[in-house]
């Protein structure tokens, strides 16, 4: 199984921005997806960084891949987007809007935010280009096992949120500038300090979900520890890490140390819980009741 | 033109007295999975759905059939039969947000008309303008994340007709993107038809004050005599940095009814009231009172005042997105 690292889905500076890219160059990973998911006014602050850090990873035998926005509205982002078709790297799409820039012929990839819940939407994205699909995170066991078969026959390649902070929602609105009583066209970058998130409680104090501008992600990291052998099993033939501001290297050493069969089920989360015990994992969307649900062992088969 | 008003249905009771109240257009779904709106004891089976829209036509109006929830990988052919009723209903257009059902419904029923629903998020010219080409759509509901500028440069730039929220609840996340709702629950919006379901709420008396619980993550809490809000994730009360609080939106619910001559002006072709969940009765005011200012726009007169405010959901409301500074 293949290692995907998808795109930050924070503002990050831009030094640490490049020490990041610079350093997934020697991550045993097999493609990194990077660009702005988010917030397209994140984008200036490290926008010319990318070229330099596309030709490191691609020399590093990385396949590099550009991700569009996940929810795009004003001008400049229609002209991003635009510009993103027009750049000769593969681009990833996370808002459907990528597919009217596309040249036709042009081979895609398909990011976690476009919603492929089906055989039909998946042949329809086939037939228009795409070569991969990372599915959505919401998607239970039952739903990547017909996926997974349904991509082998139109030949499209398979990917699952393997680990990360799981993308819940995104909005017109920016909570950050909401929080801090500003309107979102004058949000002074109230983002820039959460590098994985602000984290929101109940009233019980109990950790929910994480605040990133516009974008809601669960507080919980999502975790396939304990999913990896029937994610295999059913097809899948990639995993998405999704980065974050601290230990990511060690998490995709650790995913490789499990898909090549050097670590037994149960060492990823041992390890993530030894280095940050107050982090919480998750993994119920695959096959627990709910999505912050974690199965903290193997799963009856 | 006046604008039209399409209103909710959620039963063949809601249907006859929207239409009775004026409505130009009633919108309904199946009583299964395939709508967005799966509540027990709601929607139409076949039956009532071939005589409801038999009664909307006898009356002048027309019904649209919501399609609206992501098909199950492996269950398709369920709403793929919901498609195949519709068409046999007489139905003026279905309402989809699904590509893979899109193309099977321009395939097999090339005469239907297709709706592009909101829970598609179609949020610029360029998408829209790709779905008109791509699947023959003819008309567009806007996801709740725009500004009434940003929908008159839309339809300066899209080939079809736009459908706008004006009234009723009020998602505060790009509809059909947010599974919120699944993280705490297990059941969400694109896959079940429901966002923060009844089935996982409960209330708990703590000292006084009554909590309100999601998939037992406590999301509110009113003190004594203090009405108790349905609990919402996105309206929920939270804690972040030093603030507590409704982060992300207030239990407010949406009227936009005094930005109808604004939203006329950005070229919208019809105005959408949310809730199929709702009585006939708050329907029937709900449209009577839509029909008085469309009426009143198009002749000329003031729209009238305020008439809504206490059908609305804790008596607060709120113009949305369409106002910028609400972003």
């Amino acid at each position: 199984m293949e290692l995907t690292v998808g795109p930050n889905q924070f503002f990050w500076p831009a030094e640490d921005w490049s020490a990041f890219y610079g350093s997934l160059a020697e991550a045993p990973v097999d493609r990194v997806v990077m660009g702005e998911l988010v917030c397209s006014k994140r984008l200036p602050f490290y926008q010319e960084r990318i070229p330099e850090a596309l030709a490191l990873l691609t020399e590093a035998g990385k396949e590099a891949v550009l991700t569009s926005l996940s929810l795009v509205t004003l001008k400049r982002e229609r002209k991003h987007t635009a510009d993103l078709a027009a750049m000769g790297v593969t681009v990833e799409v996370n808002d459907l809007t990528t597919l009217a820039y596309l040249p036709k012929g042009m081979g895609f990839h398909v990011g976690p935010l476009v919603n492929v819940y089906n055989e039909g939407t998946l042949a329809w994205l086939a037939s228009l280009g795409a070569t991969r699909i990372c599915l959505p995170p919401e998607l239970p066991l039952s739903s990547v096992r017909t996926l997974a078969r349904a991509g082998r026959e139109l030949g499209i390649a398979i990917e699952v949120w393997g680990h990360g902070r799981l993308p819940l929602a995104i909005s017109g609105r920016c909570y950050h500038a909401r929080l801090h009583k500003r309107t979102k066209d004058n949000c002074q970058f109230a983002c820039e300090n959460d590098l994985d998130g602000l984290d929101v409680k109940t009233l019980e104090g109990q950790p929910f979900m994480a605040m990133n501008g516009v974008q809601t992600l669960s507080h919980s990291y999502a975790c396939t520890d304990y999913q990896i052998e029937a994610l295999a099993d059913a097809g899948v033939s990639a995993l998405r890490l999704s980065p974050q501001s601290q230990g990511f290297t060690r998490i995709c050493q650790n995913y490789r140390g499990r898909v090549t069969g050097v670590l037994a089920p149960g060492a990823i989360a041992a390890d993530v819980q030894k280095a940050s015990p107050q982090t919480r994992l998750s993994d119920g969307f695959l096959t627990g009741p709910s999505g912050v649900a974690w199965s903290a062992g193997p799963i009856p088969s | 033109m006046v604008m039209e008003i399409v209103c909710p249905a959620g039963t063949p009771a809601a249907l006859r007295a929207a239409v009775k109240a004026g409505a130009h257009t009633v919108y309904c779904g199946f009583n299964d999975e395939t709508n967005a709106r799966n509540f027990p004891g709601l929607n139409f089976d076949r039956a009532e759905m071939r005589e409801g829209v038999g009664f909307a036509h006898d009356h002048g109006s027309k019904a649209l059939v919501a399609i609206n929830t992501f098909p199950r990988a492996g269950d398709q052919v369920l709403w793929h039969h919901a498609i195949d009723d519709a068409a046999q209903s007489g139905a003026d257009a279905v309402i989809l947000a699904d590509p893979g059902l899109l193309k099977y419904a321009a395939r097999n029923h090339p005469g239907l008309r297709l709706h592009l629903s909101v829970q598609a998020a179609a949020a610029n010219a360029d998408i829209i303008n790709f779905y008109a080409c791509t699947f023959g759509v003819k008309r567009v509901v806007l996801p709740r994340v725009l500004s009434v500028p940003e929908i008159a440069a839309i339809n300066a730039e899209a080939e079809v007709e736009t459908e706008v929220f004006v009234f009723g609840g009020l998602c505060v996340m790009a509809e059909g993107r947010c599974s919120l709702s699944s993280y705490a629950t297990g059941l969400s919006p694109n896959m079940n038809g429901v966002c923060s379901p009844a089935s996982h709420v409960e209330y708990r008396d703590e000292n006084g004050a009554l909590d309100a619980k999601l998939g037992g993550f406590t999301i509110h809490r009113a003190a004594k005599n203090e009405p108790a809000p349905y609990p919402t994730l996105c309206k929920g009360c939270f804690s972040a940095g030093s603030q507590t609080g409704h982060l992300f939106e207030d239990p407010v619910s949406l009227n936009a009814e005094q930005l109808i001559p604004q939203l006329k002006e950005a070229g919208v072709t019809a105005l959408k009231i949310e809730g199929r969940q709702r009585s006939k009765s708050y329907v029937a005011q709900v449209v009577r009172n839509f029909r008085a200012a469309v009426d009143a726009l198009e002749a000329g007169q003031p729209l009238p005042q305020g008439m809504l405010a206490r059908l609305s959901e804790g008596q607060a409301v709120t113009t949305g997105a369409y106002k910028k500074t609400w972003r």
